[in-house]
This record gives C-alpha cells, sequence and structure tokens, in this order.
C-alpha cells in the first residue's frame, strides 16, 4: 500500500476535527483552545504541503512556512493574553471567561 | 340721516366695543373700557328706540341691508347682512335696552371685581352676536348669531372660573346646547335641502309649493314641512330651555346676576321663540310641529313652574319662571298666535329683567347670600328694590282690571290663553289642552313669583347684622378672591366704617336707575303696545314679517263665558292669597311643610329628579360608551396592535436575540464553525449545480 493524498488529507481532517472539538467540547482551560488552534493549523499545513506534493507546486510549501510564521505569533500573542487574562481573573478557566456577554 | 345707517351702527357698535375692551382692556383701564362699552350700547338702545319709533309710527318699510359675502357655494348663499322687519324691530329695542341697563347696572354689581374689562367685553360680545342673530336675513347668520350667543352665554356663566361649579354649569350649558344646535344644524340641512335656499326671502314665498313634499325614509312618508320645523324647534328647545333640554337653566344662574338678566331672562333664552316666529310661514304649513310645539311648551310651563314653587335660592326661582314663562310663548307661537308670542317676549323681557337685577340687588346688598330662608323683612331696608320688584311680580303674575288695564304681563299672558281657547273653539282640541295648562301654570306663577316676593321682603327678618359681616369677612372664600381687597381692608381698619356692612343697604345710583327704568317698562309695556302688537293694527305693525294661514283665526275674539275670559286673573288672584296666608298670615308654616319632606315635595325639589335621570341614562350611557371606546377600542386595539405591540415585539426579539449572545468563547466559535460548513456547502452546492 502506498502512502496516497487522501491518507494525508484524511489526517489533515482528523487534526482538524479534533482542534475544532477541543475549541468547543473544551470547558476547562483556555490554553487548551490556543493548542486547538494550533492543530487546526497544522492540519492545514499538512493540506497545503500534501496538495503541493501532490500537484508538484511549490507555492503550497511556501504557504506552509508562512502559516507556521503566523501560528507562532499567534501563540506569543495568545499566550501574552492569557498571561494577562490570568493577572487579572486569577484563573483562566473557560466557564468563567463570559465577559462578552451582551 | 335714515334708518339703514342706524341699523349698521346698532349691530357693529358693540362690536367694536367688544373689541375694545376685550383686546385693550387691560392697557386702557376699567373706566374707560367701561365707558366704552355701556357708551356704544346706549348709542345703540336709543337708536333702537328711533328705528322702532320710525317703524312703529313712522312707516318705516321693511329693507335688508347687505354686507359682505359670508359663504357663497353653489345655490348655498349667506351674505353679511341686517333684515329690519316687525320682528327684528321688536327684538332690537328688547336687546339693546335690556343690554345697555344691565351694561349700566353691572357698574355697581361689578364693582368689586378684578377682570371688568374682560366682563363688559363678554357683554358686549353678547350683544353683537344677538343682534347678528335677530337681523340675519338667511340661516347661516342666523346659525352665526346663535352660536355666538352661546358661546359668549358659556364665558360669561363661567366668568367666576375659580369656582368649579361655575365652570361645570358653563359646561353643562354649552353641552346641552350642542344637542339642540344638532337638530338645528339637521334642521337647515332639511330647508336647503327640500327649498334649495336659506335664505328667508327666498324660502318663505316657496313654502306653500312645497307644503305636501314627503321623504321616503324607513318605509315611511315624511313631511318635509313638518320634519324641517321640527328638526328646527329640537334647536330651539335647547337655546330656550324647553322641556328634556332645560337642565342646563338653572345652573346658568352660577354667572353673575347681570348675565342671567340679560343671557338667561331677557334675550338669549328667548331666541327660540323668535326662531319659530321668524319662521312662521314654514310652521304654518307644519301642523304636526306646530302640536309638538305646544305640547313642550306646556309640559315645560307647567314643569318649571311646579318646580319654582319650592325653591329656595331666589336666583333659581327665577330661572324656572323664565323656563316657564318661555314655555307660555312656545304655546302661544304653537297654537299660531305668533304675535301674541312675540308680545310676550316683549313684555317678559322687561318684567324678567326686573326681576333679575332686583334680586342682584337683594343678593348684592345681602353680601352674595341668595337663600330666601336668610332673607326677610328687607322692604324696611331696599325701599327701592321692594317697590320694583313688586312692581315687577304684579307685572309677571298678570294682575290687572278688566276692561280698565294691568301691567305688562296682564295683557300678554290673556292673550296668549286666549288665542289658546280660540284654537280649542275652533275644533283643534289641543287648544283646549293649552288653555287649561295657561290658566294652571298662571296660579302656579302668582304663587311663586309672590312667594319670592313675601319671603324676601316681607315678614320676620330671618338674618342678622353678624351674618352680614361675616358673610363680607368671607367674601373671599365663596366668592374665589376676585373681591376688592382694598375694600376689605379698609373696613377691618376702621370698625366705624362697618356701618353699612352690619345691615343691608341700597344699591348704588348706577344700579337703581336700570330697575326703575325697567320697571317703567314692565308697567307701560303692557297697555302701550297691546293694540299694535295684538290688536286692531296688528297688520299694519307687524307688514307682513308674521305669516298665517288662511284658517288662522286665533288671534280674533270669540265668545267665551266670562269665568272662561276672566280665568287666568282669577287663578292669579288665588295665587297671590295662598302666597300671602302661607308667607305673612301663617308665617313659618312653609318652612314646616318642607321640613316633612313629603314625596311631592321632594319631587319637586329635586326639579322632577332630571338631573339623576339624565346621570343615570345619558351621563351614565356615555361614561360606558367612552369606557368602551377607551379601554377596548383605543387601549386593546390601537394601541396594542399599535405603539404597544410594536414595542412588545421588539422587547421579545431583543431578549431572544440577547440570550444567543452567552459570552462563552466556545459558543461563538461553534456558531462560526457552523456557519463556516453551512458557507462550504453552499458553495459545494453551487459549484455543483
Amino acid at each position: 500500500m502506498t502512502i496516497g493524498l487522501a491518507h494525508y488529507l484524511a489526517v489533515a481532517a482528523i487534526l482538524f476535527t479534533i482542534g475544532v472539538f477541543g475549541i468547543f467540547v473544551n470547558r476547562k482551560n483556555i490554553i487548551v483552545i490556543l493548542m486547538s488552534v494550533e492543530l487546526i493549523l497544522l492540519a492545514v499545513n499538512i493540506n497545503l504541503v500534501a496538495f503541493s506534493a501532490y500537484l508538484g507546486n511549490v507555492t503550497g510549501q511556501i504557504f506552509a512556512m508562512f502559516v507556521l510564521t503566523v501560528a507562532a505569533a499567534e501563540a506569543a500573542v495568545g499566550l501574552a493574553i492569557l498571561v494577562t487574562f490570568f493577572r487579572n481573573r486569577g484563573d483562566i478557566a473557560v466557564d468563567d471567561a463570559s465577559m462578552m456577554k451582551g | 340721516m335714515d334708518a339703514k345707517l342706524f341699523v349698521t351702527i346698532i349691530l357693529y357698535g358693540p362690536l367694536l366695543g367688544a373689541a375694545v375692551a376685550g383686546l385693550f382692556g387691560k392697557r386702557i383701564g376699567n373706566t374707560l373700557s367701561m365707558s366704552v362699552t355701556t357708551g356704544f350700547l346706549m348709542l345703540s338702545a336709543v337708536l333702537s328706540w328711533v328705528v322702532f319709533s320710525q317703524w312703529t309710527w313712522g312707516g318705516l318699510q321693511p329693507f335688508t341691508n347687505t354686507y359682505a359675502p359670508f359663504i357663497q357655494v353653489g345655490k348655498f348663499v349667506s351674505n353679511w347682512s341686517f333684515r329690519l322687519d316687525g320682528l327684528s324691530a321688536v327684538m332690537l329695542v328688547v336687546v339693546t335696552t335690556v343690554s345697555s341697563l344691565v351694561h349700566l347696572y353691572s357698574w355697581g354689581y361689578m364693582a368689586e371685581d378684578d377682570s371688568k374689562p374682560r366682563f363688559f367685553a363678554y357683554l358686549s360680545l353678547f350683544t353683537f352676536a344677538m343682534l347678528s342673530l335677530i337681523s340675519a336675513a338667511d340661516f347661516m347668520q342666523l346659525f352665526f348669531g346663535w352660536e355666538g350667543v352661546g358661546l359668549a352665554s358659556y364665558l360669561l356663566i363661567g366668568f367666576w372660573h375659580h369656582k368649579p361649579t361655575a365652570n361645570a354649569a358653563a359646561i353643562k350649558a354649552f353641552v346641552v346646547n350642542r344637542v339642540g344646535d344638532f337638530g338645528f344644524a339637521l334642521g337647515i340641512m332639511t330647508v336647503f335641502w327640500s327649498l334649495g335656499s336659506i335664505q328667508f326671502a327666498q324660502i318663505f314665498p316657496q313654502v306653500a309649493a312645497h307644503a305636501g313634499d314627503t321623504w321616503m325614509f324607513a318605509g315611511q312618508a315624511w313631511r318635509l314641512m313638518d320634519l324641517a320645523c321640527a328638526l328646527l324647534f329640537v334647536g330651539a328647545m335647547g337655546k330656550s330651555a324647553q322641556f328634556f333640554l332645560h337642565t342646563w337653566l338653572p345652573d346658568a344662574m352660577e354667572g353673575p346676576t347681570p348675565v342671567s338678566a340679560l343671557i338667561h331672562a331677557a334675550t338669549m333664552v328667548t331666541a327660540g321663540v323668535y326662531m319659530v316666529c321668524l319662521l312662521s310661514p314654514m310652521f304654518e304649513y307644519a301642523p304636526v310641529a306646530k302640536h309638538i310645539v305646544v305640547i313642550i311648551g306646556a309640559v315645560t310651563a307647567l314643569f318649571a313652574a311646579t318646580v319654582g314653587l319650592v325653591q329656595n335660592d331666589i336666583k333659581r326661582v327665577i330661572a324656572y319662571s323664565t323656563c316657564s314663562q318661555l314655555g307660555y310663548m312656545f304655546m302661544a307661537a304653537g297654537v299660531g298666535a305668533y304675535q301674541a308670542s312675540m308680545f310676550h317676549l316683549f313684555t317678559h323681557a322687561f318684567f324678567k329683567a326686573l326681576l333679575f337685577l332686583g334680586a342682584g340687588s337683594v343678593i348684592h346688598a345681602m353680601v352674595h347670600e341668595q337663600d330666601m330662608r336668610r332673607y326677610g323683612n328687607l322692604a324696611k331696608y331696599l325701599p327701592v328694590t321692594f317697590t320694583v320688584m313688586t312692581i315687577g311680580t304684579i307685572a309677571i303674575t298678570g294682575l290687572g282690571i278688566p276692561g280698565v288695564g294691568g301691567f305688562a304681563g296682564f295683557y300678554s299672558k290673556d292673550s296668549i290663553i286666549q288665542a289658546a281657547y280660540a284654537l280649542g273653539h275652533a275644533g283643534d282640541p289641543i287648544g283646549y289642552f293649552a288653555f287649561v295648562m295657561g290658566v294652571f301654570v298662571a296660579g302656579l306663577t302668582a304663587f311663586y313669583s309672590w312667594r319670592l316676593a313675601f319671603f324676601t321682603f316681607n315678614g320676620h327678618a330671618r338674618w342678622t347684622p353678624t351674618d352680614l359681616e361675616q358673610h363680607w369677612h368671607n367674601r373671599d372664600h365663596d366668592h374665589g378672591g376676585h373681591d376688592d381687597h382694598a375694600h376689605a381692608a379698609e373696613t377691618h381698619s376702621e370698625p366705624s366704617h362697618g356701618e353699612h356692612v352690619h345691615l343691608p343697604h341700597e344699591s348704588p345710583w348706577t344700579m337703581r336707575l336700570p330697575l326703575i327704568l325697567l320697571a317703567v317698562g314692565a308697567i307701560a309695556s303692557g297697555f302701550l303696545f297691546a293694540g299694535k302688537f295684538i290688536g286692531e293694527q296688528h297688520l299694519e305693525f307687524w307688514k307682513g314679517a308674521i305669516f298665517t294661514a288662511a284658517n288662522n283665526h286665533v288671534l280674533a275674539e270669540v265668545e267665551s263665558p266670562w269665568y272662561f275670559a276672566q280665568s287666568p286673573l282669577i287663578v292669579s288672584v288665588l295665587g297671590l292669597l295662598f302666597a300671602a296666608w302661607m308667607y305673612i298670615a301663617k308665617e313659618g308654616i312653609g318652612a314646616r311643610w318642607a321640613a316633612q319632606k313629603g314625596p311631592v315635595y321632594l319631587f319637586l325639589y329635586n326639579k322632577w329628579f332630571f338631573d339623576e335621570l339624565y346621570a343615570a341614562t345619558f351621563e351614565r350611557g356615555a361614561r360606558l360608551l367612552g369606557d368602551l371606546f377607551w379601554k377596548g377600542g383605543d387601549q386593546k386595539l390601537i394601541d396594542g396592535l399599535g405603539p404597544d405591540g410594536v414595542s412588545a415585539v421588539s422587547m421579545q426579539v431583543g431578549k431572544g436575540a440577547g440570550r444567543l449572545q452567552t459570552g462563552f468563547l466556545y459558543h461563538y466559535a461553534f456558531v462560526m464553525l457552523l456557519g463556516v460548513a453551512a458557507i462550504l456547502s453552499f458553495a459545494l452546492w453551487a459549484w455543483n449545480a
């Protein structure tokens, strides 16, 4: 059995779904949400790279580099917000973070 | 100088006076505004007498002055005009004479009032409206004057507007008159619809040709002339306080007494009678309407006279007396004796204005006490008032010596009763009905009139000087602070000056002079004008203003037994004797009878329970209907579907939308995901399709 495009895409889809569920099934910790976002981005990266290899076009791999950079920046900003949030509230439980309520 | 110029001055002088006093009264001061209005009225009165004497003795012919167009829509043409004929000539002297005397009287009566310019402006405005009513050459100007006097009446009844009772009475007068005016307006429309004009000069010649016109309505053929006259008479009932629509008149006594004398005795309330006489060419062809007029008039005369027997407020007694006398006038008009009706209107204006102004003089002397139970023995203190009131009482009760003469009422009331008898004699049974009612009510009239006189001026004093002094000091409370504070302060600071307070004192000359002049009228207007109004010269006097059908002979002498012919006089004397027995010989018996509170007494004292009946039916009905429309129609339907409903719906939508905003990040993320899924699905579906 050779590893084809479909396998990569399946892995990416699984990762994406885990990431999405990680966001809204999780009730405990905002860090988990950040991690889930990273998972989703990685799933996207796998897709990009898979398609790049499959189509013989490097543009996708370059895009993956960009996404990685953005993900790193996003993680840094997200963690910084998280630290500030923890300083203000003394807690990072998702259920308590409902200040956006209309 | 000719009559056409005179009548113009007569008509517009009072308007000018009203405008000056009403618009500039504060700037030009009390004395000047009173002088201007009174001066214009005096001028009008003098010119009116000139015109009237030219009419009566000088051979002046009827004419119509047209000043300006009022409303012109197709055949509906109305002009501001002055119609001079026999009827308006009579009304001219009545209105301007009484009005000018009342203006003069008010100098004394309203001396302590704060808003004299306003009062005099209203009086003059009223006079103008009344003059434009009587001088109308078409229904529209008649209606204008009709509403104008109603407005002035409203303003003057509520003149002391800080008294809640006065405001209520003013509104009552206005609302009751709306009912009458509704009929009046319908009557005008009927006339216009059937005869195609509202000009009297064009309507009257057509009536005979259209006498048989009918209108099919509700499966019935209605005679148009009867319908129009009956509807117009409803208007007259409202204005002249006839049975069913009479309830406002006694309450209107809340206004100042000069107003009661001018508007609610001598002039405005007679507008209905005047209209019926003016429309004699129509009424003569409306037999059913004439019968209605007789019945309403007779019932009013009886009703008001019986209620007047037991009232204790001096002004109310006279008000019911007015109501009753108006009933006589309508009775006369209904039996076809329009001349007698106008004659009684003419004489009544003098003696009733006299009685009212006399009562005002008594009230003035007793410091605003109106309850006759607190009067007594005033003849000693008020000799002039006593004399003129006695003259007025003799005039209204129709005392006189047959074959020799008597005061005013002796001629006019007798002529009405005789005309009723003549109609009965000619074969219409309603004439006998009117005759019997007229005689009976004459007896009641004599009793209540003499009761008033004896109760007030004779017997023992039922007041003490201390009472009067208390009234004087309490005036601000009873009478609401429009009195002269400076004067009150004066009596406080100088006790010796208070002497005139302790005992009733005769009124100033401005009040005595009108009383004396009116007393002359009450004495002389009967025998001076009987021949002109109802006697042999009546055709030359009226010069065609009053139309009588060919079969109408009620003014002619008829053979009747002496006990019928003299019956009004007989019952009148009986009434006098009975009143003298009750209030002089057996003084106090009336109070004892009243204290027993028998059913008849209560029935009469409560005015046949008309106010209660109307409160239970019309007032309650209107309230229920109003509640229905207010709570059901307005609140539930309009507000419920309209503003309240819209706001409730948007509130609920907002609350629902707000509930979506939980504030939890994962909810937003979930919704976002759903959105992405939806958009993707749609994109794929659209792409493939």
